[in-house]
């Protein structure tokens, strides 16, 4: 059995009339990534908040690290850091000044050398001096990534970071939480992209009218359920035809056959590669 | 890196510089909290000036302490919609899951807002001489009108920050503020009180912006000060501990 860093069981919370958790219990490995689904208005928020300190749970109980969340919120403060669904930055203040701002808050050392560390991590160096409202909503989110992950928090709750984002970005940012993961940090997420729970997550729980419908790993969620038949990818027409007339000869009917196209995110991120490597060597 | 013991004064200097620096960035609130009031001055000087009577004084010696009264109201009105600006963004929820002091986010919008009530107070006391204020001030009054501007920008920036945290949109926040817009007018500000009709002149002697100009203008003007200091600390001690707890509330629980 690996170490549980958060423990959570019969969590409930109503906003008046709206009974929005009705106890909800699952646990978390440490150094593992743990991917909330459910849809919109679902209460994924709610729970994140809950972890996070921000709001009381009416009834259960949540712990994070071995302190309670209601009862001991200052000690859960202190390993933990949140990334909202909202960009979290001062827009007045310079990118320099906001990693500054939380570093004084954190009390880091060596201050001067650690924000310019983050600004490196979050590819903002040229951009440090400039106001905040002069980015682009790219560089918002590395920006407000960054000052969660300053003093490198043990867990790390991530309010569907991809919403929102482009393809590349999303990409960066499904690596950039595999590499947290990789170092030790324990990473929740929220999300409605099933993809991304499937790619990053090692964990999955499904939230839905209230309570956790299922939890397990990717491959344990899709093994319950029923037989869904196979599906057989060729890499040319030929084959892929000549395939076709064997399994007539022997009396097999398909229920479809579709061209394997690419996706269109598969065309977006092949062009931009194809226009940044021609740049490069305009460069060179 | 943790924190072994809170340092509640150091995360609330860090929060006034952050405030400060918010609020010079946007000239548009100096500019506000000092061009309108000198306005009003230009305005009242010279248009009533020459049909007020007030009795024994000049005009503008009698309206500069409403003036004043009125640029403070002017200038909290940005703690008011700063604070909002917080409240109504991702910020405060990334401030209040850090393990720092809770009052640190309020006090440093409360410093910011003091600062800038005061350097309103020191270009109307500076401008105000070129349009023929003549205050009869010794060093002790000084000092004395010193204190209680301080006091009186305390208290206003105070309410303003409560008027944030209550708030749900930054138009909102500088609404909720109008009563405070208002009362200097309603006041022995620009007229003596005497001399308003029955109900409004009840009202004004009872509300607590007249006892903070009549001090004033007692320092300035070197005339006695019966017990309308007293009057006004009291006013100003009450009102800015009541802004203060029920804000603290307030942000707590949003």
């Amino acid at each position: 059995m690996s170490e549980k860093i958060i423990e959570v069981s019969g969590l409930q919370k109503s906003y008046k009339e709206n009974h929005v958790l009705k106890g909800v219990s699952f646990t978390i490995d440490k150094g593992s990534i743990f991917a909330l689904l459910g849809s919109n208005g679902a209460g994924k928020t709610t729970i994140i908040k809950i972890l996070s300190t921000l709001l009381k749970p009416d009834g259960g109980s949540a712990i994070i690290n071995g302190f309670d969340v209601a009862k001991n919120a200052d000690n859960v403060r202190e390993c933990i850091s949140l990334t909202g669904q909202f960009v979290a930055v001062d827009e007045v203040l310079t990118g320099r000044e906001n990693l500054r701002l939380i570093g004084q808050l954190k009390r880091l050392p060596n201050l001067k050398s650690t924000v310019n560390e983050w600004l490196s991590f979050s590819r903002l160096e040229d951009e440090a001096d400039r106001k905040v409202f002069t980015y682009s909503g790219g560089m918002r989110r590395r920006l407000d990534i960054a000052m969660s992950l300053m003093g490198k928090p043990d867990v790390l709750f991530l309010d569907e970071p991809t919403t929102g984002l482009d393809p590349q970005n999303r990409i960066a940012m499904w690596d950039l939480v595999k590499d947290l993961a990789n170092a030790g940090t324990t990473v929740f997420l929220t999300t409605q992209y099933l993809e991304e729970a499937e790619y990053l997550a090692d964990n999955i729980a499904i939230l839905h009218g209230g309570k956790i419908i299922a939890e397990g790993t990717p491959k344990y969620l899709k093994e319950i359920m029923p037989e869904r038949g196979m599906r057989l990818i060729f890499d040319s027409e030929v084959k892929a035809n000549s395939a076709i007339k064997l399994l007539i000869e022997n009396g097999i009917s398909a229920d479809s056959i579709e061209q394997n196209l690419p996706s269109l995110e598969d065309v977006f991120l092949t062009l931009i590669d194809e226009k940044k490597e021609r740049n490069q060597h305009e460069k060179i | 890196m943790k924190k072994s013991n809170k340092n509640i004064s150091l995360d609330t200097w860090v929060m006034f510089k952050r405030c400060l620096t918010i609020s010079l960035r946007n000239p548009e609130t100096l500019l506000t909290a000092t061009l309108i009031p000198f306005c009003l001055i230009l305005l009242f000087g010279t248009v009533f000036g020459s049909i007020s009577d007030v009795g024994d004084y000049n005009y503008i010696d009698f309206i500069v302490p409403g003036i004043i009264l009125q640029s403070i109201a002017q200038a909290s009105q940005y703690s008011a919609m700063n604070v909002t600006a917080d409240m109504t963004k991702g910020i405060i929820d990334r401030f209040r899951c850090m393990s720092i002091s809770k009052s640190a986010v309020l006090i440093g919008h409360t410093g910011a807002g003091v600062i800038r009530g005061i350097i309103s107070n020191v270009v109307i006391v500076a401008t105000a001489p070129i349009l023929g204020f003549r205050p009869q001030v010794g060093l002790v009054d000084w000092f004395g009108v010193i204190v209680l501007l301080l006091l009186i920008n305390i208290t206003f920036t105070l309410i303003a920050v409560l008027c944030g945290t209550v708030s749900k949109s930054v138009e909102g926040a500088t609404g909720l503020l109008f009563p405070l817009f208002i009362l200097p007018f309603m006041s022995s500000g620009f007229a003596p009180v005497d001399t308003m009709p029955g109900g409004i002149s009840w009202f004004a002697s009872i509300q607590p912006m007249t006892p903070m100009i009549d001090s004033l203008r007692a320092l300035t003007l070197d005339l006695p000060l019966g017990n309308s200091l007293w009057i006004a600390l009291v006013w100003c001690l009450l009102l800015s501990i009541v802004s203060f707890a029920v804000s603290m509330w307030t942000y707590n629980r949003r």
